[in-house]
């Protein structure tokens, strides 16, 4: 197609064509279900489940034909989550229970690590084998010295198994690589984070500023419906993205701005909002702290100061800075959810909690909404033993404002050379494909060559499989029991997961494996129920339902006690903050030596010939996890490059050709990938889909199409505040003809 | 009644949630597909526009599918809902040709396969299942005689368009502009 114009046809025929701390959440504890039981209908055909394609945790039905075969998975409409629509991921779930590709039988490793040379065990020895190996760590290391690493469901399992281990080194690299300094920053500020589901008010927003923040190709899905929800009501959407992402499309005003500039416009904004008295002047007196340190910190950071940085006309940041005041308390300046980009992410997403307390959209209907869960009672258990030593004792008085786990300091300290305060000498890594999801591959590669023990326990083979030790096959969410869906939303709500079929093969449920195990270690009295329903029913019926009841309804939804969805006007708030406040200027990050107020610091540029690589999400895929879904690949089974039409004529390329990419470090993508020419992308800049060029042979549908982002993401820039690893800072340049195909390793 | 769909592409995001659920309602194999979603942008960067459609068969009031098929497979069923009896196509893929919008495929069992804008399930007072799964809700549908209806409704507060009218075919698939 030509440069000015470019027309994909997506899909064609034929071709394949946590915990809450603090006192800010209220527990509910007095219920009144919506419906009384016995009125109900039970419908033999469905069972109700929610979803694990993703973190939103959708709640919805499984339909089996008259075959007994299931047929589809249709959103339940009692669901705050999904409101009765799945995403494409959670309708074409199916894919990941059919996949013939799936971990079939457990497996131990018998030739040389990362040559995939298994032979097939059965449970019981395999678990014997995990279980001798923890004990020998144990006894030469101490039992902090075994990590976890898990994502999703099993995560509920194989937490209290570690725990009654003796280890706390738990970790999801949700945190380090992904929304911690998101969270880190708004806990900072508000006391408090903005959770999953966020807890953003955008079906009433006026105004939704998105920052690299791509609604609609991430596709989470209440986000989704209610950024739908705010363009039908006439909200005005705010766009910062390098890339005219799908969102870009739907905004009043996009800003196309230079990559790692973002601080700079905030700050400008900041300058807008103050110095213009935008700001909202009562609830920044009632609730803030620290605004006169901040008023004359960004006393020079005008709009032409950040023109100069961000390349955006001074215009739109003063017509933009405008737009959100007129909004407010109705905006959203959004957090973000994958934020680890520069290094600099914890005080970038500062910039932004404190750009949303200046508009006073904290607390407010438009802005964030103030959320609920239930909190169910956990049935008695030993006590956990506590461990000598945590994940901080690894590398003493780093990443000091850090609130959850660094799974990069585990795996650094999994390398003797790094001196860690003490070794990781055993993985346990649930659901979470790390060579994939961690930066710099060789040093997760160097990591796991130095230990004793690495074990995968997942649905599907997948890059780290095939480094493990001992391989478990755990069976989808469609075949299992998991914990009470109880995140925080609007109302307190509880969803159901329960198994639509028999496991397929070999496979076993997260809890079932967890108490196997347990028992090979002497801890069984940590698990005391053979079967997870039966905890279940004895937590529903704590709070008066029932694993009956539940079966029948999937999801069960409470009122909240009191009116309290936003803060009343004039409402005395006590911030869970050191002061109570909201604060601006943090004396908490001055105390741990970090910038109190955000600064901008400039960052390497791309030298010639290089481009800066950035990478997204597709909506029909989450991460890696579904690049072997048929249903998911079907519609989009490689990624692509995209590249802005005037490199392409430097680089004389064309559209669909494939090419490889190159980075800074020599690092050249070991599959090739398509070109996309496109004006939706700046010219020092190019872009692709995380999640494809999987380099596992034994998912036979993705193997080797498309690029892996990761693998060019050989350098992390990594925040001093909390160990996130900044993944933008790599840079790429082009290579059309690869001299020899390396052997994939 | 005159069935029909109308489309929003101002909030459509081309996440093909449609084609999932109608390849699982269906029963549509994987490698095909009933609908699909087209992109178009234009301009020069900076200066963007971008349409997402999540397109299907038009079921056209003068459909050339109809009009062509030799042994009246292709025929049209209750409010003007063009459909194909497999049993009674040859497969000789005539009507495939005279679309104009591509809405039609050669089912592997032998029969040429498209849209029906799931039929048996408005005939139980359901949406179809693109429509009833978008998570935009973008995808508005019902009869076109009943001016109450949502799909009657959002034409008349909305702009709208079809596409190839120079083809004659009168499409009932709008796409809100």
């Amino acid at each position: 197609m030509t440069n000015r114009r470019d027309f994909i046809r997506i899909t064609a025929y034929g071709a394949g064509a946590f915990a809450m701390s603090g006192g800010f959440l209220q527990a509910v504890k007095a219920f009144s279900s919506p419906e009384k039981s016995g009125a109900l209908k039970v419908d033999l055909t469905r069972t109700p489940t929610y979803c694990e394609i993703c973190f939103w945790k959708c709640a919805g039905w499984v339909y089996k034909s008259e075959d007994g075969k299931i047929w589809k998975i249709i959103g339940n409409d009692e669901d705050q989550h999904c409101n009765g629509r799945f995403c494409p991921r959670g309708t074409g779930g199916i894919g990941m229970y059919a996949d013939e590709d799936r971990l079939k039988t457990p497996l131990i490793r018998t030739g040389e690590r990362g040559k995939q040379v298994f032979r097939e065990a059965g449970w019981d020895e395999a678990l014997e084998y995990i279980a001798s190996r923890m004990k020998t760590i144990k006894a030469n290391h101490g039992a902090e010295s075994l990590a976890l690493f898990t994502h999703g469901s099993g995560s509920s399992y194989f937490t209290p198994l570690l725990k009654a281990f003796g280890s706390e080194n738990i970790a999801e690299p949700s945190y380090a690589q992904c929304r911690g300094p998101r969270d880190d920053a708004f806990l900072w500020t508000f006391g408090e984070e903005v959770y999953s589901p966020e807890i953003t008010d955008i079906r009433d927003t006026k105004c939704l500023v998105l920052i690299g923040s791509h609604i609609g190709e991430n596709m989470h899905n209440g986000q989704v419906q209610e950024m739908s929800d705010a363009i039908d009501k006439g909200a005005t959407i705010i766009t910062v993205d390098p890339r005219f992402s799908t969102a870009a499309g739907k905004s009043k005003y996009w800003l196309p701005i230079k990559p790692s500039t973002d601080i700079a416009l905030l700050l400008s904004w900041i300058h807008e909002i103050i110095y213009n008295e935008y700001y909202d002047k009562k609830y920044v007196e009632r609730y803030c702290l620290g605004f006169e340190q901040l008023r004359e910190h960004v006393k020079t950071f005008t709009p032409e100061w950040a023109y100069g940085i961000t390349t955006l006309a001074p215009d739109l940041i003063r017509k933009t800075a405008r737009e959100m005041a007129d909004a407010s308390p109705a905006v959203i300046v959004h957090p973000g959810r994958h934020v680890t980009w520069y290094g600099d992410d914890t005080q970038r997403t500062r910039a932004i909690a404190i750009l949303n307390a200046l508009l006073g959209s904290w607390g407010r209907r438009g802005g964030f909404y103030r959320p609920v869960r239930i909190t169910l009672p956990s049935h008695p258990m030993p006590e956990f033993p506590v461990p000598g030593k945590t994940w901080t004792d690894l590398f003493p008085g780093q990443y000091g404002a850090a609130t959850g786990v660094v799974s990069n300091a585990m795996i650094d300290a999994s390398i003797p050379g790094n001196n860690p305060g003490y070794p990781i000498k055993g993985w346990i890594v649930n659901g979470t494909n790390l060579i994939n999801t961690i930066p710099n591959q060789a040093n997760t590669l160097n990591a796991i060559q130095n230990l004793d023990l690495l074990v995968a326990i997942d649905t599907m083979p997948a890059e780290i499989t095939g480094w493990a030790d001992v391989v478990l096959p755990e069976c989808t969410y469609l075949e299992r029991y998991d914990t009470l869906r109880t995140g925080p939303h609007r109302k307190p709500a509880i969803a159901l997961r329960m198994p639509a079929t028999e496991p397929l093969y070999d496979s076993k449920p997260g809890y079932w494996i967890a108490r196997e195990l347990s028992k090979k270690l002497g801890l069984e009295n940590y698990f005391p129920y053979e079967k997870q329903e039966e905890i279940l029913d004895w937590q529903l019926k704590q709070i008066g339902s029932s694993l009956d009841e539940m079966k029948k309804t999937g999801v069960k939804t409470f009122e909240r006690e009191a009116d309290d969805l936003y803060y009343a006007p004039d409402e005395e708030v006590a911030f869970a903050t050191d002061s109570g406040k909201i604060e601006l200027y943090s004396a908490a990050f001055e105390g741990l030596g970090f910038d109190p107020l955000p600064k901008y610091t400039p960052h390497e540029e791309p030298p010639d010939g290089f481009y800066r690589l950035i990478y997204g999400r597709a909506p029909m895929h989450t991460f890696g996890r579904t690049a072997n879904n048929a249903y998911l690949t079907d519609l989009m089974d490689e990624n692509t490059v995209w590249i802005n039409p005037k490199i392409a004529k430097i680089w004389d390329l064309a559209n669909d050709q494939y090419i490889w990419l190159q980075n800074q470090d020599g690092v050249t993508s070991e599959f090739p990938i398509k070109v996309r020419i496109t004006e939706r992308i700046r010219w020092d800049s190019v872009y692709m889909v995380h999640g494809f060029g999987h380099a596992q042979k034994q998912m036979k549908r993705c193997y080797g199409r498309g690029a892996s982002d990761t693998q060019l993401i050989t350098r992390a820039l990594v925040d001093p505040l909390m160990g996130g690893t900044g993944m933008r800072g790599n840079f790429v340049t082009i290579v059309t003809e690869k001299a020899e195909k390396e052997v994939a390793s | 009644m005159r069935y029909a769909m109308a489309v929003d592409t101002k909030k459509c995001v081309g996440c093909s949630d449609c084609v999932v659920a109608c390849q699982t309602e269906n029963k549509v194999p994987v490698g095909y597909c009933r609908d699909w979603i087209v992109e178009v942008t234009d301009g020069t960067y900076p200066q963007l526009e971008m349409e997402i459609r999540s397109e299907r068969c038009n079921h056209c009031e003068n459909a050339p599918c109809v009009r062509c098929c030799p042994t009246g497979a292709s025929h049209f069923a209750e409010g003007g809902i063009v459909l194909v009896t497999p049993n009674q196509c040859i497969g000789c893929g005539a009507c495939i040709a005279s679309c104009p919008y591509d809405a039609r495929f050669p089912h592997p069992d032998g029969h040429v396969d498209k849209c029906t804008f799931c039929i048996h399930r408005i005939k139980n007072g359901l949406k179809p299942a693109c429509a009833a799964v978008c998570p935009t809700k973008c995808i508005y549908f019902g009869d076109l005689d009943d001016p109450n209806s949502e799909v009657s409704v959002i034409l008349k507060k909305r702009k709208s368009k079809t596409l190839i009218p120079e083809a004659g075919t009168v499409p009932h698939l709008y796409f809100l502009i």
